[in-house]
């Protein structure tokens, strides 16, 4: 049985683009679950969800217009109103929030609209349904997306990287940090860019509706378990990548659709972190 | 010259002024109480001097080379959010980032630095602790330790003895003094005015019409402290 298993995935690992695909998936599975902790912390948790709507409508734009690396459009597109919504967000009013609401609707309306209208493939509501859900668009990247990715996730990481400790100090106590000459908006702009560039990439896995999920999930169960910040960020990147692979591996066996595979196991890795963080909270009182 | 000179300075929110215009001037060693009845505006200029807010008009120069970066700030104090994930250490350690500049991670001379607060707080013990598990004081002088390792020449506390028993604020009070025997600069918000005035050298009042300033002495001797003493306090 489990030789079986194995040899069939010794197969599938022989074909270039199912390498592709488990490559790209830990990339963005690391960026998305690092990227999270301060997300979340911060309560832009909704904000992912709103810019994931506009790489929607970005990607539809570039469908249609029959580019080739959606992601030269996408990503600068998505960027902009990353930017624009967390201007926004700071002031943390009514109309902030509805801004953002209108912003992620008003996307996913015209991008669908724009396929409808001047889409030339045939199978229209398979392309959508691919775009929103991941389908199997993770299986049929082109060696330039695995390239892009490669290069963006490096960049990520490495701000990630270099700027842990300001990031983790702006998102503990933003007013401490300004107190102190803390240049708090740059470093808000800096996490808005990274944001935008993970969904983007995010987008290839799982599609835009599920995206949000790659990066609130592994934040939120790291959480259960850990109470230091460090603790949380390691232990998020590694649910992340361990659930992603999970996820990936079960679809290519069992021929389920990538996107929702990898975030039912997000959502089942949640609940046994939350078991877990119970057990050990009533051992230790 | 001194390290903080304010120059009719009028704090406030947008275009309404909540406090009469101050000017002062602060210097090494000096130690400012800033005192006032509830809602005379002493949290709004203490913002207004760390530069999170801008003054509706007058100005705040920082002299002698001194910048914001060395400066700590111990805001007001409110809980916190219930399930941010931090150590008590993770938190000392962030006031030594103002200094990182261009450096991602931390020296050795700041975590020493951080340890050394975190004593003489007498939080050594907690110092792996979940920040947000901690008591009101407890987590109160975690925020005093962190602003000790950003403060290199000034420190700014808003009610920093407020959640404290007797005995830890005497040794904030303690600890404040012998930052001024170092040359730095003590601006601090209180209520408990007669433990204040033993330890400041200045004195801001913002109650009444106009603010005062002065000396310890002069502010002892003025008729405000007396109305102040038994009226407001």
């Amino acid at each position: 049985m489990f030789t079986d298993i194995l040899s069939k995935l010794m197969t599938y690992f022989t074909y270039p683009f199912v390498r592709y695909a488990f490559i790209v998936g830990v990339l963005i599975a690391l960026c998305s679950s690092l990227l999270g902790v301060p997300l979340v912390l911060k309560r832009y948790s909704y904000i992912g969800d709103g810019l994931s709507h506009v790489a929607f409508g970005a990607v539809s734009v570039a469908t249609v217009m029959n580019m080739t690396g959606t992601v030269l459009l996408s990503a600068p597109v998505t960027v902009l109103c990353a930017v624009l919504l967390l201007r926004r967000g700071r002031r943390s009013n009514i109309k902030g929030d509805a801004a953002i609401a209108m912003v992620s609707v008003g996307s996913l309306a015209a991008g669908y609209l724009l396929m409808n209208r001047f889409g030339t493939s045939a199978n229209l509501s398979g392309d959508v349904c691919t775009t929103l859900f991941g389908a199997t668009s993770i299986l049929t990247l082109q060696p330039i997306d695995v390239y892009m990715c490669i290069a963006l996730s490096l960049v990520v990481l490495l701000l990630f990287v270099f700027y842990y400790h300001r990031i983790f100090l702006i998102t503990f106590d933003e007013e401490f940090a300004q107190s102190v000459g803390i240049a708090v908006n740059s470093y808000n702009l800096l996490l808005a860019v990274i944001t935008a560039l993970v969904i983007v990439l995010a987008m290839n896995l799982v599609g835009s509706l599920l995206i949000s999920a790659l990066i609130i999930f592994p934040a939120v169960s790291a959480m259960r378990l850990f109470k230091s910040f460090l603790g949380v960020s390691i232990c998020s990147g590694i649910l992340g990548v361990v659930h992603s692979t999970l996820g990936l591996l079960v679809s290519i066996l069992a021929g389920t659709p990538a996107g929702s595979t990898i975030v039912v196991v997000h959502l089942l890795g949640f609940l046994l972190c939350s078991v877990a963080g119970w057990v050990l909270r009533e051992c230790v009182s | 010259m001194a390290l903080l000179i304010a120059d009719n300075v009028v704090p406030g929110y947008d275009r309404k002024a909540v406090a009469p215009a101050v000017s002062f001037s602060v210097e090494e060693g000096n130690f400012l109480c800033i005192v006032g009845a509830n809602g005379t505006g002493k949290t709004t200029l203490i913002r207004t001097l760390t530069g999170l807010q801008k003054p509706l008009s007058g100005r705040v120069i920082f002299d002698k080379g001194f910048s914001k970066t060395q400066a700590g700030f111990v805001p007001q104090f409110t809980h916190s959010a219930k399930d941010f994930p931090a150590s008590v250490r993770e938190v000392v350690l962030s006031g030594c980032l103002s200094e990182c500049r261009f450096r991602p991670f931390y020296s050795r001379v700041h975590k020493k630095r951080a340890s050394e607060n975190m004593q003489k707080l007498e939080i050594e013990d907690l110092s792996s602790s979940s920040f947000q598990e901690l008591s009101g004081g407890q987590q109160q002088r975690v925020l005093l330790a962190r602003a000790l390792c950003s403060a290199q020449k000034m420190i700014f506390l808003d009610e920093p003895t407020a959640n404290l028993d007797p005995n830890a604020s005497e040794n904030v009070y303690q600890l404040l003094e012998r930052m001024c025997q170092e040359e730095k600069a003590v601006i601090m918000i209180t209520h408990d005015i007669k433990g204040a005035l033993k330890y400041a050298t200045h004195v801001l009042s913002l109650s009444g019409e106009n603010a005062f300033f002065g000396t310890q002495e002069e502010y002892a001797k003025s008729t405000l402290s007396k109305e102040g003493g038994e009226n407001v306090y």
